[in-house]
């Protein structure tokens, strides 16, 4: 975000862009990756609740990824899975 | 309508004419008065007024702070070591700005522990971007928290207004005032303009985020811009509180100034005290007149220049002092708008914990005025008055 | 039961992009108790962890309406928001129902915050007070507070020579919320999101003010590994250490995990084995702080039998 002037942000440091952190992309803190095994996985959505960055995506009830822009390789996910559906490896590794 | 009020009565009697959404309070002397007829009107249901009887002054700014934002209007009440302990938050609110009105009896600050009056507690808030109007007497209390809710809800300002009045004398001193109808308030005041408020829940909005070197700064500078504006606002709604009243304010009320050569300059009561010395000193053939500094936040400082250039000698009234500083606040302050000028500004410091200032004091201020406008000599520029 | 594949339908209220640290408790607590939530919420953030890392300027992570005041303040702060509310709904300006939050670190409940908690809780506002307890000052550098467990080492309660870490339980606070006999309060943990959801769902029910002390574990302050969490916070459950329980209209019960360890249906696990497993507890581990450490089992022992008792059992 570029910079504003006194005269054009507004007042107190008030946001009116609810919930615009979407922005800041917290993915490149992560040393450790989760993949997440389709087979395994039975959508039981434990990492879904489990995950402090909201970073398991969820549509109609399934898992279908993680989003890596904000994953910040915790490996809760990884850790509360029942199913062993998730791997942490090292970012980079393939 | 005229009745006879003191100055407690009168505060809570004005903000009943206000009728604000929500008065978060906490009892302290000697604006205790105030709230407990205040409470008394909402008991009776003659106002909409939910009141929050806090657990502490801190408590109690964190409310109004939080009902202020949530978009609505918004009242409180203190006094010293209230104010004092209200500090972290005073600035929370004016930097958030919210339009709360506040009424501060002034009072000494411990310790030693003393109720009466001085002006430490004000002064100690001085910085936190709070416009401070002071009182001269019950009727110019009542009529500054009329006009203040104008000041503070003002979009050009949307700042706190603190209105001043001195302790003990002016909040348990029953005086003549003329006062409003209802109606007539309410007229004055208009309705509350919500600001992005809190309780707009499909709009939502964040206040007071974490604000680092790369914004603090330019937020800071908008506050700076509201006090600037504020001058303007503040003299507008004086103004048009006379059409309505008959009563018109300004940041400066000057009193037999015209041909002055030396002028005394004080604020809240003692400003009446003087009126008086300077009165009988006119009579006695000494060109003196009086400043009354009704506004001391945004602090009027070119009208002060225009009306005290020329002058031989200023007194200055400070009812506080500021440890280790050249004088008092208001000395400093007002030395500082003369920059420039060859005016003699001298400081009396004077009635701290509610010492009494008497007519004959001002008048042996303004005999020492005449010397120094006579021989051009300062013997000292901070003077302690009234002290053993 | 809380059917998770519901609650995934519903709109996220706490935006990712937040710099709260990897691991951290308390965006779980969040998210879960945000999805809880049926109406909408305005939310006060004492100041902390919470709020300092989800709202960086020009950024914020709230899709809720939030306003952070002060450290010590945000009990008054959500009591004024929700006064203003009451008013607006009286005079027919606002017709919808809304629930208000506060969130504070312990710092800022335990400590800073009790008294404006105190006051707001008396008064009887209608809002939910949620403290997530990370035990310590974890947003200025895991300082000692009043909910540090005994023995942990901070940085204001280091472990030394002669000093074993903090020497002092901390206070029971819920308990200390109990004797305000408001409709509902309770202690809970994210890693059973069925009880947490469950009270958060009962707290924004009751009419009244109601508060939840939930355990958050910190891995920069607890020193474990970030996936450990949830693991930390389900045994802190599991050894009793941090009982699952409410107090509804003056009535104490065991909930979940601690029901049914109270009632033999579940194994109690072992305090030590629970502290062995954190940084902060590594220095009780010699020979010569064994009586100590035993002590501190021993005061875990005693605090659930009361609990127990008042429970009923």
């Amino acid at each position: 975000m570029k910079e504003k002037g006194w005269k054009e942000c507004l007042w107190g440091g008030l946001i009116v862009d609810a919930g615009n952190s979407v922005l800041y992309k917290t993915g490149d803190w992560r040393s450790q990756k989760p993949i997440r095994d389709e087979k395994k996985c039975t959508d039981c959505l434990q990492c879904w609740i489990m995950c402090p960055d909201a970073a398991i995506k969820v549509k109609d009830g399934k898992v279908v990824g993680i989003d890596y822009d904000y994953c910040k390789g915790c490996g809760i996910c990884s850790k509360v899975c029942p199913f062993d559906a998730i791997e942490m490896k090292e970012e980079g590794e393939q | 309508m005229i009745q006879a009020l003191s100055g407690n009565t009168a505060v809570a009697y004005a903000m009943k004419q206000v009728n604000p959404d929500v008065v978060a309070v906490y009892p302290i002397t000697p604006q205790t008065v105030a709230m407990e007829r205040f409470a008394d009107y909402v008991a009776d249901g003659d106002v909409d007024t939910e009141l929050i009887m806090a657990d502490s002054e801190h408590s109690a700014m964190s409310c109004c702070i939080g009902a202020s934002l949530a978009g609505g209007r918004v009242m409180t009440s203190t006094a010293s070591a209230g104010l004092a302990l209200m500090w972290e938050v005073l600035y929370v609110a004016a930097s958030n700005r919210c339009p709360i009105v506040m009424n501060v009896m002034n009072r000494a600050l411990s310790a030693p522990i003393n109720i009466h009056c001085d002006h430490s507690d004000a002064m100690g808030a001085r910085d936190s971007s709070w416009i401070q109007i002071h009182a001269e007497n019950v009727q110019e209390a009542y009529d500054n928290i009329i006009q203040a809710v104008r000041i503070a809800e003002h979009e050009n300002v949307r700042l706190p207004v603190m209105t001043n009045m001195d302790g003990f004398t002016l909040s348990h001193a029953t005086e003549r005032l003329e006062t409003l109808d209802d109606q007539q308030v309410q007229k004055f005041i208009g309705k509350f303009k919500a600001i992005y408020p809190l309780l707009d829940v499909d709009n939502p909005v964040t206040y007071g985020p974490l604000d680092l070197y790369d914004y603090y700064f330019e937020h800071k500078r908008q506050q700076v811009e509201a006090m600037e504006l504020a001058y303007d606002v503040v003299k507008r709604i004086g103004q048009e509180y006379g059409k309505v009243t008959g009563r018109s304010f300004d940041m400066l009320h000057p009193f037999e100034m015209d041909d002055a050569e030396i002028a005394v300059l004080a604020l809240g009561s003692t400003s009446g005290t003087a009126r008086v010395a300077v009165r009988a000193m006119r009579q006695k053939g000494v060109k003196v007149g009086l400043v009354k500094l009704r506004v001391f936040r945004p602090f009027p400082k070119d009208g002060l220049k225009e009306m005290l250039k020329g002058m031989k000698a200023v007194a200055v009234m400070d009812r506080s002092d500021s440890y280790g500083a050249f004088g008092g606040p208001v000395f400093s302050e007002v030395r500082s708008a003369l920059l420039g000028e060859d005016v003699e500004v001298v400081n009396y410091i004077y009635g701290l914990g509610g010492r009494d200032i008497r007519q004959d004091q001002v008048e042996q201020v303004i005999t020492d005025m005449s010397t120094v406008a006579k021989t051009g000599k300062v013997k000292s520029y901070v003077n302690y008055l009234g002290v053993r | 039961m809380v059917s998770l594949k519901k609650l995934s339908e519903k709109e996220e209220l706490l935006a990712p992009g937040h710099r709260l640290c990897a691991g951290c408790g308390a965006s779980i607590i969040v998210r879960q108790v945000l999805l809880a939530a049926e109406d909408p919420v305005v939310i006060a953030n004492a100041t902390g962890c919470l709020e300092v890392a989800t709202t960086i300027y020009p950024y914020t992570a709230w899709r809720v309406p939030w306003i952070h005041s002060a450290f010590e303040n945000a009990a008054a702060t959500i009591a004024g928001v929700e006064t203003m509310y009451q008013v607006k709904k009286r005079k027919g300006e606002i017709t919808r129902d809304i629930k208000f939050l506060a969130f504070g670190g312990d710092g800022g409940t335990y400590d800073i915050g009790i008294q404006a908690l105190s006051g707001a809780l008396e008064r009887g506002h209608d809002i939910l007070y949620i403290c997530y307890n990370n035990g310590a000052y974890m947003n200025t550098g895991i300082q000692r507070s009043s909910a540090t467990p005994k023995g942990a080492s901070t940085t204001t309660s280091p472990a030394g020579k002669v000093i074993p870490g903090k020497r002092r339980f901390p206070k029971d606070l819920t308990a200390i919320v109990a004797a305000h006999n408001i409709p509902y309060c309770g202690q809970t943990s994210p890693s059973f999101y069925n009880d947490l959801i469950g009270k958060v769902q009962k707290a924004l029910s009751a009419e009244g003010p109601t508060f939840l002390n939930i355990i958050s574990p910190c891995p920069r302050g607890w020193r474990h590994e970030t996936d450990q969490s949830i693991a930390m916070a389900e045994e802190a459950v599991t050894c009793c250490f941090w009982p699952l329980y409410e107090v509804e209209n003056g009535e104490w019960r065991l909930t979940g995990y601690s029901k049914q360890i109270a009632e033999g249906k579940k194994e109690k696990t072992s305090v030590i084995d629970w502290m062995r497993k954190q940084g902060r507890f590594r220095h009780l581990f010699t020979d010569a702080r064994k009586p100590f450490l035993d002590s501190i089992q021993e005061e875990v022992e005693r605090e659930w039998e009361n609990l127990k008792k008042r429970c009923g059992y």
